[in-house]
C-alpha cells in the first residue's frame, strides 16, 4: 500500500526492495500457463519496472487497471475518464505529459516505463478505441518530457 | 551519552562498562526521547474549551478520519452530520468476511466463501504501539487488541535467484548474516584497521558487542557449533533422555548469505512503524470503524454521492445525491470537513481558493493490491511450524502474511496470500478476479507446494478498483510536501480537509485520527473567534 515511493514505503511496507526478478521457465504444456502468458507479455517481471513488450501489451495488462479493457474508464463515487473517443488525445502532448507526470490522482506511470514504451502505449492508444490519430510519437519525445 | 575513556582504563573496567545499568538506561532513555520526536503527535482527544453549542459541522466521509472528527466536535457541543458515499461506515477501516461482498470499478463482483472466522483486511492491518491516536480510541471502545506477528524468524525469505529458489528460514538468513557481518568486523578491529574510527579502549568494546550481537565463539569466529545454533536452530533439536543430545547445524557461508539478496528482509523489520509490540483488532480492522460507529451514535447517512461543496461567509453548502432513491438533496452547516479522497474530490466543484485547489490535484494514490486464500487447513502451522507472521518473496506476490490468532485451529485458515505494490501492483489489479486468484496461487506454491490441493476460494482487491478512493493512499515527495501539504491542510474559509492525506502518516489510521484532531482544534479556534 508502500513502495509505492519511499514514504509509501514507509507506512504500508513491502519487505523487499524492488530489483530486476527472474522470470520462472514457463512450463512445457499443450495450453500456455497463464505464468507462460505473462512472460510473453513481460508482464510481472518487475516491481519498480513494467516489462511490457509492446503498447497493446502495456494497455492490456497496465492501464486497463483503471480506464477499463474497452478504455471506456469507469464511475464510482469519482470516474476514470474514457480514453476511447478521447478528442483530448488529438494532441499527442496530452497523454505524453499525463503519463510521464500524473495528473489528479493518476500516478506518473511512465516513471515505470522506458522512453520506448511510453512511445509505444500512447501510439496504441491514440490509433485504437475510436481514436485515429496518424502522427506518432518517438521515445526521444518521451525522453523531452521527461 | 558521553563517556570519557581514558587510555588507562582496563579492558575489565571497559566490560563492566559495557553492563553498567546506568549506561544502558541513559542509552535507552535518549532513544526514547528520539522515537517520541517521530511517534504519533496524539497527546489525547482535544480539549475545545467553551463548547460549541449551536454551531454546525457538515463531514464528508465515515472513515477514521471523519468519525473522530464527528466524534470529538459532537462531544463539544457542535450539532454533526456525516455524509458517506457507501452503504456501510469505516472507509478503508475495512474486514471481508464470510457472506461479504464487493463490487470493483468495471462491475466484478466477489463473494467472499471464508468460514466464520476467517478474515482479511484489504486496507490497514496492523497498529503499531506508537500510533497513540488508534491506541485511544481503541482502548475506550473496548476493541479488543491481540499481538499481529509482524517478525516470525521461522517464515521464509525467498529469492528465484538465490539458493536454488528454495525458500529459507528467516532465522537462518538473520543469525548467519550477524554472525559472518560480525566475523569481519571483529577481524578488522583486531587487525588495526580501525584505528582511524575507533580508540583502542573503544575497539575491545566493539569486539565484546560483536561476540554478543553476532554469536561469535570465544575467537570471535561465527562458526558451527552451540553459539551460533542457538540462533539458526539445531541440526538435530535437544530433547531428552538417550536421544536427546543435539547436534549443531552447518552456517551459511557468508559469500551464500551476501549474494542472495536476502538479508534485505531484515532491515524492514526494524522500522519504526513495525516494531514489536504491534497489534490487530481481533476480529479485523472493522472492529475499529464499529467501535466509532457505537460512540458516535445515529449522525451518518449513507448513500451519499456527494457533487458540490459551495461556501460563503455565512457556511457551506454540500450537494449531494442519495444513490438509492437518486434524489438531489442538500445539506447546510457553518462549517464542513472533508475527507473525501483526493482523486475523487479532484472532480467535486468547489469554490476554494487555488492553492487548495492545486493541492487536491497534485497528490497521485498509490497502488495496491491484497489477494486473500482460503485452505483446508493450516498446513503453514501443521507441516512448517510457521505461527502466524510474513514470509517474503521475489515472486510477484511479495508477501505470504499468515493468521496472528486462533493458532492450532483445524477448520479451515485464510491466508493473505499477495501484498503487491508498483507495477506488479498495477498489472493484478488489470485481470478478472479469477485470473488474481489463478497467479498467486501459482506464486504462491513455489514456497508452499501444499497450495493447489488445499485451496478452496480466495478474494481480491485492487485498491485502484476500490470505487470510493481510486488508489491506496496519497502519495507524496518532499517535492509535493514542501508545494503543498500546508495548503492542503490550511482551513479555506469554512472548509477543512482531514484524512490520511492530510497526514505524515500516509495509508494508516494514525494519520487519519491526527489530522483530524489538528482540523478540529483549529476549526474550534475559529468558531470562538468569530
Amino acid at each position: 500500500m508502500k513502495p509505492l515511493t519511499v514514504l509509501a514505503a514507509a507506512a504500508f511496507a513491502f519487505g523487499i526492495t524492488p530489483a530486476a526478478y527472474a522470470q520462472k521457465t514457463p512450463a512445457a504444456a499443450p495450453a500456455p500457463t497463464a505464468q507462460a502468458m505473462d512472460s510473453a507479455d513481460g508482464a510481472f517481471i518487475s516491481r519498480g519496472q513494467f516489462g511490457e513488450t509492446s503498447g497493446e501489451a502495456m494497455y492490456r495488462r497496465v492501464c486497463s487497471a483503471c480506464h477499463m479493457a474497452d478504455a471506456k474508464g469507469a464511475q464510482g463515487a469519482g470516474m476514470y475518464p474514457a480514453l476511447a473517443n478521447n478528442p483530448k488525445l488529438a494532441s499527442s502532448g496530452y497523454p505524453l505529459s499525463v503519463l510521464l507526470q500524473g495528473l489528479n490522482g493518476m500516478p506518473a506511470l511512465g516513471s515505470m516505463m522506458t522512453d520506448q514504451q511510453v512511445a509505444d502505449v500512447v501510439n496504441y492508444v491514440r490509433t485504437n478505441f475510436g481514436n485515429r490519430y496518424k502522427d506518432k510519437v518517438t521515445a526521444a519525445d518521451a525522453k523531452a518530457l521527461r | 551519552m558521553s563517556h570519557d575513556f581514558t587510555p588507562a582504563m582496563s579492558k575489565r573496567d571497559l566490560l563492566a562498562l559495557i553492563g553498567a545499568t546506568a549506561g544502558g538506561t541513559a542509552m535507552y532513555m535518549a532513544m526514547g526521547a528520539f522515537d517520541q520526536a517521530r511517534a504519533s503527535t496524539f497527546k489525547g482527544p482535544p480539549k475545545l474549551d467553551g463548547g460549541g453549542k449551536g454551531k454546525s459541522v457538515l463531514i464528508i466521509g465515515a472513515g477514521v478520519a471523519g468519525m473522530t472528527a464527528a466524534l470529538e466536535l459532537g462531544r463539544a457541543g457542535y450539532t454533526v452530520q456525516i455524509l458517506e458515499y457507501q452503504d456501510r461506515i469505516g472507509g478503508r477501516s475495512w474486514t471481508l468476511q464470510g457472506g461479504d461482498t464487493f463490487t470493483e470499478l468495471g462491475g466484478a463482483t466477489q463473494t467472499c466463501e471464508f468460514a466464520p472466522g476467517n478474515y482479511i483486511n484489504p486496507g490497514p492491518w496492523r497498529v503499531p504501539w506508537h500510533h497513540h491516536g488508534v491506541m485511544h480510541y481503541c482502548n475506550e471502545f473496548g476493541i479488543a487488541l491481540e499481538p499481529f506477528m509482524q517478525v516470525n524468524y521461522n517464515a521464509y525469505v525467498h529469492s528465484t535467484k538465490a539458493l536454488g529458489g528454495q525458500p529459507q528460514r528467516l532465522r537462518h538468513i538473520q543469525a548467519d548474516y550477524y554472525g559472518h557481518v560480525g566475523e569481519l568486523l571483529a577481524k578488522s578491529v583486531k587487525k588495526g584497521a580501525l584505528v582511524d574510527s575507533v580508540s583502542r579502549e573503544d575497539g575491545e568494546i566493539l569486539l565484546e558487542s560483536l561476540r554478543s550481537w553476532g554469536a561469535l565463539d570465544k575467537n570471535f569466529r561465527y562458526v558451527k557449533g552451540r553459539d551460533s545454533s542457538n540462533r539458526r536452530g539445531w541440526a538435530k533439536e535437544p530433547g531428552g533422555g538417550l536421544t536427546g543430545e543435539p547436534l549443531p547445524s552447518d552456517p551459511m557461508t557468508v559469500e551464500t548469505v551476501l549474494r542472495s539478496g536476502l538479508w534485505r528482509s531484515i532491515g524492514g523489520n526494524l522500522t519504526l512503524d513495525h516494531l514489536s509490540a504491534i497489534f490487530q483488532p481481533v476480529g479485523g480492522m472493522q472492529m475499529v470503524a464499529k467501535g466509532f460507529e457505537r460512540a458516535i451514535g445515529n449522525v451518518v447517512r449513507l448513500n451519499c454521492k456527494v457533487t458540490a461543496i459551495q461556501q460563503d461567509e455565512q457556511g457551506v453548502t454540500v450537494n449531494y445525491l442519495d444513490t438509492r432513491s437518486g434524489a438531489k438533496l442538500s445539506a447546510k452547516a457553518d462549517y464542513c470537513i472533508c475527507t473525501i479522497p483526493l482523486p475523487i474530490l479532484a472532480q467535486v466543484e468547489m469554490n476554494v481558493g487555488p492553492k487548495l485547489a492545486a493541492a487536491i490535484r497534485a497528490i497521485p494514490y498509490t497502488t495496491s493490491s491484497k489477494v486473500g486464500l482460503e485452505f483446508k487447513r493450516r498446513f503453514w502451522e501443521q507441516d512448517e511450524q510457521i505461527y502466524g507472521g510474513i514470509s517474503y518473496t521475489d515472486l510477484p506476490n511479495s508477501q505470504i502474511s499468515y493468521p496472528s490468532s486462533r493458532y492450532g485451529d483445524k477448520g479451515p485458515g485464510v491466508l493473505l496470500g499477495a501484498y503487491m505494490g508498483g507495477a506488479s501492483g498495477y498489472e493484478l489489479t488489470a485481470l478478472s478476479p479469477k485470473a488474481r486468484i489463478e497467479r498467486v496461487l501459482e506464486w504462491g506454491s513455489q514456497i508452499h507446494p501444499q497450495y493447489k490441493a488445499e485451496f478452496m476460494n480466495g478474494i481480491s482487491v485492487g485498491w485502484h478498483r476500490v470505487p470510493w478512493v481510486l488508489g491506496c493512499f496519497g502519495s507524496w515527495t518532499e517535492e509535493t510536501r514542501a508545494e503543498h501539504y500546508k495548503n492542503l491542510c490550511t482551513m479555506d474559509g469554512r472548509i477543512m480537509l482531514a484524512g490520511e492525506h492530510a497526514s505524515y502518516y500516509g495509508g494508516w489510521q494514525e494519520g487519519g485520527i491526527t489530522s483530524a484532531i489538528d482540523a478540529i482544534t483549529r476549526l474550534h479556534q475559529h468558531a470562538l473567534a468569530v
